[in-house]
């Protein structure tokens, strides 16, 4: 399970930004195409956040739905699995979303810029 | 357990020299390097240069007004069909909000950056030195090890051939290719289900192959984690053993996406099993049309002849990046 991993590395990353300021929340964008389930995240987050500046941080996990632009019929579509193809029938496709693996932003507490 | 954020990265991982027996954990502490520490440093190797102008952690302050922050886009530089991002953390302070006042840290941070820019590293290592690194993927049982014992048995009169074997407990398929001749650093990666580029980097420090040699990554046993990490590897091979299902490609379209070549092994039991060959293949170029595809049997070397030519290919192709003509 790779979302252990990924999971740590939120934890890290958002630790880091942080620099020892409290983390009130946290959003992660997670496309439904990226490999990662959101859920795996989510279940994992607790227990790698805890005794880190990041326990008790709220998570919010974003689904992103797959799009692709058909390169054949030029239509915008909705793609449930990585090489779904065009309700036209083409597999040929420029991405549009749904691969997103980010951590969109942090909020931290208390302090105004 | 990691001082810089507590998290515990890499519990239970730790990297094993089988020459000489020396062993080192990757959970931190004594092992030195710690990815967390670098998660911010640009790479820019011989094939990624190129400059940020920003200050990266830079603070905007934005009073009653709209947000339309200026988001930085991410570099993806293209490399053989992978991704590499270099992130920046911007943060943007709202002060005019309804709710309590706080920061928001607008990160953009991709989550494998980190892992990205140790595999740049990596990439640029082997660069430096004309070595080939190459990551091989499969499912467990699909003959990785025995096609890199016949490999090193073949090879070894033309290129000094090294392997980092990944594997989560055991040194059993290190131990096998210590015997095949080859030297061998075994990574165990304890509850891990894939390599990472820090831990490759670990094992080169302990391996040190020489300039124009050959390092063979046995990924651990699995078609799923491993497709999300660069490890600074050359090319991917993705081994498919005609035991398995044809439609593993399009199960696992992740691992044969990223993949530059897909090996079908065990091709002396076509005969005996339900395998329908032109189906795999055609799934695999659904997934990736420019994927290559090579059909051997590790146990008869029937193939291997096509294998060596390629790995040789990929040699000059490397050659021939360091220093393009
Ligand atoms: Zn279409």
């Amino acid at each position: 399970m790779h979302e252990l991993g990924i999971t740590r590395n939120i934890v890290a990353i958002v630790s880091d930004a942080a620099k020892g300021r409290k983390v009130r929340r946290i959003t992660v964008d997670v496309g439904d195409l990226s490999g990662v389930m959101g859920e795996a995240i989510a279940f994992c987050f607790e227990t790698v956040a805890r005794g880190t500046p990041l326990d008790g941080t709220a998570l919010d996990i974003r689904r992103v739905a797959g799009r692709a632009l058909c390169a054949t019929c030029r239509s915008e579509f909705e793609q449930a699995s990585l090489f779904a193809p065009c309700p036209c029938g083409s597999r040929q496709f420029t991405r549009l979303q749904g691969e997103e693996l980010k951590i969109r932003s942090m909020e931290i507490e208390g302090e105004a810029a | 357990m990691c001082g810089h954020c507590g998290c515990g990265a890499k519990a239970g991982a730790t990297v094993i020299n089988l020459q000489t027996g020396h062993e080192a954990s990757l959970g931190g502490g004594e092992t030195g390097e710690h990815l967390h520490d670098h998660f911010h440093v640009h790479a820019d190797g011989v094939a990624h240069a190129h400059s940020h102008d920003h200050d990266p952690a830079h603070v905007h302050s934005h009073a009653g007004h709209g947000h339309d922050h200026h988001h930085h886009d991410h570099h993806d530089h293209g490399h053989h069909g992978r991704r590499h991002s270099h992130d920046h953390a911007h943060e943007h302070g709202h002060t005019n909000h309804d709710e309590a006042a706080g920061l928001v840290l607008d990160l953009e941070a991709r989550i494998l950056a980190k892992n990205d820019v140790l595999a740049a590293r990596n990439r640029a290592w082997f660069a430096g030195r004309e070595i080939l690194a190459l990551n091989l993927a499969s499912s467990p049982g699909a003959g990785k090890t025995t096609l890199l014992e016949r490999t090193i048995g073949d090879l070894h009169h033309e290129v000094n051939l090294f392997v980092i074997e990944g594997d989560q407990v055991t040194a059993n398929d290190g131990e096998r290719i210590r015997r095949a001749g080859a030297p061998a650093v075994q990574v165990n990666t304890g509850t891990g289900c894939h390599l990472e580029a820090d831990m490759i980097a670990r094992a080169l420090s302990e391996l040190r192959p020489p300039p124009e040699s050959i390092v063979m990554i046995e990924n651990v046993g699995n078609l799923v984690c491993p497709a999300m990490f660069d490890l600074g590897e050359h090319a991917r091979v993705v081994i498919l053993s005609v035991t398995e299902g044809e439609d593993k490609p399009i199960k696992y379209p992740h691992m044969f996406r990223s993949a530059d070549l897909m090996i079908l092994n065990k091709l002396d039991l076509l005969p005996h099993v339900d395998f329908d060959v032109d189906r795999a293949v055609a799934y695999a170029r659904d997934v990736n049309p420019a994927i290559e595809v090579l059909q051997v049997s590790a146990r008869n070397g029937a193939g291997f002849e096509e294998w060596y030519g390629w790995i040789r290919r990929q040699s000059k192709l490397l050659k021939d990046t360091v220093f393009p003509s």
